[in-house]
């Protein structure tokens, strides 16, 4: 994803089409769109990432949590017609130079997250993949998704913790 | 301006990530996420739970062409869609909703102002300007409010409300909220139902100004 935000490079640009387009359009059919609707948006989806590419920010997120928002938001605005209102972006600061331990210890979390998700009970996970999904509400989150967000929750909690100490200053 | 105190709850920026939030509520998401860190970077973490999902999904084939397809657009032309900043005391979201145009207020008496910004079926959002010392007219909840104040403070039953508070009213809730001294005091109001008023006058205004 670097490569395509700083040099444009193509070549890199298909390795991350090659694999993320696939998991994309699974992900898109699970929420009830036909192969064709949902290849629609993967289209859709990818050129925003070719396109955004200088918005992303490794300190801050990982590359699929970026294009889960992405591919999200594509999906709503497909489903209104119209525009989904999305915070102000951050300033970017170009003269930084990445910090590869800030990256890195978002790798790790990243991970443990996964883990963590992967250490679920299959009722759990299920419900937790439905609320990322955009299939419940956030009343039925925060009273059925009680249990299996409490497991993951350490997690996020780290994640937060360093993001929040990340965002200090930045605006 | 002093620390923002009042949140988006954790299953409301959840239900947001997924874009599972009818939209005056996600507008009133978006605008308090970009003026609180602690609630940017709440909902990224949701969006990091979302990202391993979506790296955890069952890959299906895309068709060959698609591909194709993509690469063959990289140069194609295209017009960004206008990105809306900051104006004064309204962030981004709400400049998004008003189309970067000044908000055109409305007068709805004793000094109280409105602009609609969007009312359907799935409700409605809309800008207040309540001067020093108004009072919002009493009212109760037929579904669920949220109120983020954007420039000076009130108060109700519930407590103070600064710039960047939000406060989530639902049926439960009979409050009247008052502006505090000081400067005028803006807030954006999303509704999923029309707003009830136990005055009669108010409400058999309410269908005229969609209040």
């Amino acid at each position: 994803m670097l490569a395509v935000r700083d040099n444009r490079d193509r070549a890199a640009f298909a390795a991350l089409f090659d694999h993320f387009a696939p998991r994309l359009k699974g992900f898109i059919m699970r929420s009830g769109a036909s192969g064709q609707q949902a290849e629609e948006v993967v289209q859709d989806v990818m050129l925003t990432i070719w396109r955004k590419a200088e918005m992303f920010d490794p300190h801050r997120a990982q590359v699929s949590a970026w294009i889960y928002q992405i591919a999200r938001n594509r999906q709503i605005d497909v489903a209104r017609k119209e525009g989904r209102p999305v915070p102000e972006a951050l300033k970017a600061e170009p003269e930084v130079e990445d910090d590869a331990a800030q990256i890195y210890a978002l790798e790790q979390e990243t991970t443990v997250l996964k883990q963590a998700l992967s250490r679920l009970r299959d009722d759990q996970r299920e419900m937790i993949e439905k609320a990322y999904l955009g299939e419940m509400t956030h009343q039925e989150i925060s009273t059925q998704t009680g249990l299996p967000l409490g497991t993951i929750k350490s997690r996020i909690r780290l994640g937060l913790e360093r993001l929040r100490h990340e965002l200090k200053g930045m605006r | 301006m002093t620390a923002i105190t009042h949140h988006i709850p954790d299953a409301m920026l959840a239900a947001y990530a997924s874009g599972n939030l009818a939209q005056p509520f996600a507008l009133v998401v978006a605008s308090h996420v970009s003026i609180c860190d602690d609630c940017r970077a709440a909902l990224e973490a949701h969006q990091a739970v979302g990202g391993a999902i979506l790296e955890g999904t069952r890959a299906v084939a895309a068709s060959p062409d698609l591909k194709a397809s993509v690469l063959a657009q990289l140069d194609a032309p295209h017009s960004p869609a206008p990105e809306y900043r900051r104006a004064g005391p309204l962030p981004g979201p709400v400049m998004a909703a008003l189309k970067g145009a000044p908000p055109r207020w409305k007068r709805l008496g004793m000094g109280v102002k409105q602009v609609l910004l969007s009312a359907d079926q799935d409700g409605s959002a809309r800008l207040l300007y309540i001067p020093p010392g108004q009072a919002v007219p009493d009212h109760g909840h037929n579904g669920l409010e949220m109120t983020l104040v954007l420039q000076g403070s009130f108060s109700d039953e519930v407590g103070r409300f600064g710039v960047g508070d939000v406060e989530i009213a639902d049926e439960s809730l009979d409050h009247t909220p008052i502006a505090d001294a000081g400067d005028p005091c803006i807030c954006l109001a999303a509704t999923d139902a029309p707003l009830r008023f136990h005055a009669f006058v108010p409400r058999l205004l309410q269908p005229l100004f969609r209040i």
